[in-house]
């Protein structure tokens, strides 16, 4: 089986967005919750760079570890996904995320969570593969149909990479062979505890 | 010989420029080298310098713009394994010492036996607040210790989906008996703070260890030195867990990232050693002490009890004559 990672190439990242909007629309996302964002780091000074992240779906990953209810789980390809109808959105996946994966749509006052919603690697949750239920929960399985997540998928300047780690890692040594210089695989060493050198 | 001595220099000046030509433009080439990422962020450099990653970002979550903090991994550690092995160790530490107090020194009985004449200690709206923060307090309790332990002992008992129903719940009614909490707190604070300041009196009954040090019971006034030292840790215990409660419950309204990791170690921190304290609080209350219970239970303490453990006040109380007490109704006589 695949170990399905994201590699996001911020040498390349234009900060367009569209992986933001694709998952949003792939995914009918709710008002008020991203899966991914863009950030751009020493914005407008020399070397700037931006970085497209999400779940970055780590091994060994801590919000699996902290959840009071026992949630996540980690499907055969490496994807970390978490049950809905066992969240009780307490907010400790997020204290624990070292990408500020998790998000929470907010229910009654005050800073009242409900239930947590992330990037599923387009992968969809714990009911039968594309069920309505499955969609309407977590949005699409495109994995489950042979395709890989949209946000990699709609990236003009194929910045952002998914799919199978040692794949996306080749790709990217490639380009750095290639083109002379590359800032690394952003979020890998936390992630993954493995570097992929610039 | 001019001729040869100019072709020399001739030949030299030849060498001279080609090796200048090899060299210079190879070093202009280099400097002239765009490298895109001499001046680019760096993951790792960033990371070594700052707890996190953050930039701008488009969204309207503001919290969104951090891309990066390792440090959850830390707070992984803290709350994921330190904090189970704190908190069992604080509570089952405590209960293994009642336990050892239990069996070796025994309960307190009241000396020379009951008297039959009763005194009232607390009235209504000193028991009844004190009940109310013990409704409220064993909600928290219990509602805080099942999402630091539940996962590990409830939920292999009941099934995920029981555990998940049951802790949604104590996740409300955790937030909502907060409330009660506090403001019995407050009024607890207002009726006895007064008796509750430390005076002289309460040096000798910590040297005496309360009565186990000598034979002879210190005297104290209505609350002891021991009871004393609890008001004042329960308060800083409310105030502790009141502040970093209220970060949590309005997450990021005032902190970012760090500012609720820390908020919510110091929660689970300050809950952990106030329950540890609590659970010694019930010991004397409700097995340590005979003759203790009643004070919160009915109101009244038997006049030997009273004496005993509170002679000042029972002095003051009781001294004054039955028919001159302001508390008239209180102090009567047996009923049978």
């Amino acid at each position: 089986m695949a170990r399905m990672k994201f590699l996001c190439d911020a040498d390349r990242c234009i900060e367009c967005n569209a992986c933001v909007t694709a998952c949003k629309n792939e995914n009918e996302v709710p008002w008020g919750i991203n899966r991914r964002r863009v950030v751009t780091l020493n914005d407008g000074e020399p070397g700037e760079r931006s970085v497209s992240m999400a779940c970055m779906h780590c091994t060994d990953a801590p919000c699996a570890a902290v959840c009071p209810v026992d949630c996540f789980y980690t499907t055969d390809d490496g994807v970390v996904l978490h049950n809905k109808d066992l969240c009780i959105g307490c907010g400790y996946c997020f204290y624990a995320c070292p990408f500020g994966a998790p998000q929470y749509p907010r229910v009654g006052d005050f800073g009242s969570r409900g239930k947590m919603d992330k990037c599923t690697f387009c992968a969809g949750g714990p009911e039968p593969d594309n069920s309505p239920a499955e969609y309407e929960k977590y949005g699409a399985n495109r994995l489950a149909q042979g395709k890989l997540p949209m946000c990699a998928e709609v990236c003009s300047t194929k910045a952002l990479l998914a799919g199978d780690g040692d794949v996306v890692e080749g790709i990217y040594k490639n380009r750095v062979t290639t083109r002379g210089y590359g800032s690394g695989a952003w979020g890998w060493q936390t992630a993954y505890s493995e570097d992929v050198p610039g | 010989m001019t001729l040869l001595y100019r072709n020399i220099r001739l030949v030299l000046a030849a060498i001279g420029f080609l090796i200048f030509a090899s060299v210079v433009p190879g070093a202009a080439q280099t400097s002239n080298v765009v490298d895109p990422n001499a001046q680019a962020v760096k993951e790792q450099q960033l990371l070594r310098q700052h707890y996190f990653i953050s930039g701008r970002g488009t969204l309207a979550d503001t919290k969104s713009y951090v891309i990066e903090q390792p440090l959850g991994r830390t707070w992984r550690l803290i709350t994921g394994v330190w904090m189970h092995w704190i908190g069992a160790l604080v509570i089952l530490g405590v209960i293994a010492l009642l336990a050892l107090a239990y069996f070796t020194i025994g309960p307190m009985m009241i000396e020379g036996g009951r008297s039959g004449r009763k005194i009232l200690r607390f009235n209504t709206l000193e028991r009844f607040v004190h009940w109310l923060i013990v409704v409220a307090f064993v909600v928290l309790a219990v509602t805080g210790l099942n999402i630091t332990f539940g996962r590990e002992f409830l939920l292999p008992l009941i099934g995920p989906e029981a555990f998940s129903r049951w802790s949604l719940m104590a996740k409300y009614g955790h937030d909502f008996s907060s409330l009660p909490f506090v403001l019995g707190v407050a009024i607890m604070f207002a009726l006895w703070a007064k008796a509750n300041i430390p005076t002289a009196v309460d040096i000798r009954w910590f040297k005496e260890g309360g009565g186990m040090i000598g034979d002879k019971h210190p005297p104290a006034e209505k609350f002891n030195g021991g009871q004393k030292a609890l008001f004042w840790c329960a308060m800083l215990g409310t105030i502790g867990v009141t502040i970093s409660g209220l970060f949590l419950l309005f997450p990021f309204y005032w902190t970012n990232i760090l500012g609720m990791q820390i908020a919510q170690v110091l929660h689970a921190l300050i809950a952990i050693a106030y329950v540890g304290l609590i659970i010694a609080h019930i010991y004397i209350g409700a097995v340590g002490m005979e003759g203790g219970w009643e004070a919160m239970a009915n109101g009244e303490v038997d006049l030997n009890w009273a004496r005993q453990h509170h002679a000042l006040w029972a002095e003051r109380e009781f001294g004054q004559g039955p028919a001159a007490s302001r508390q008239d109704a209180a102090v009567r006589a047996p009923a049978d």
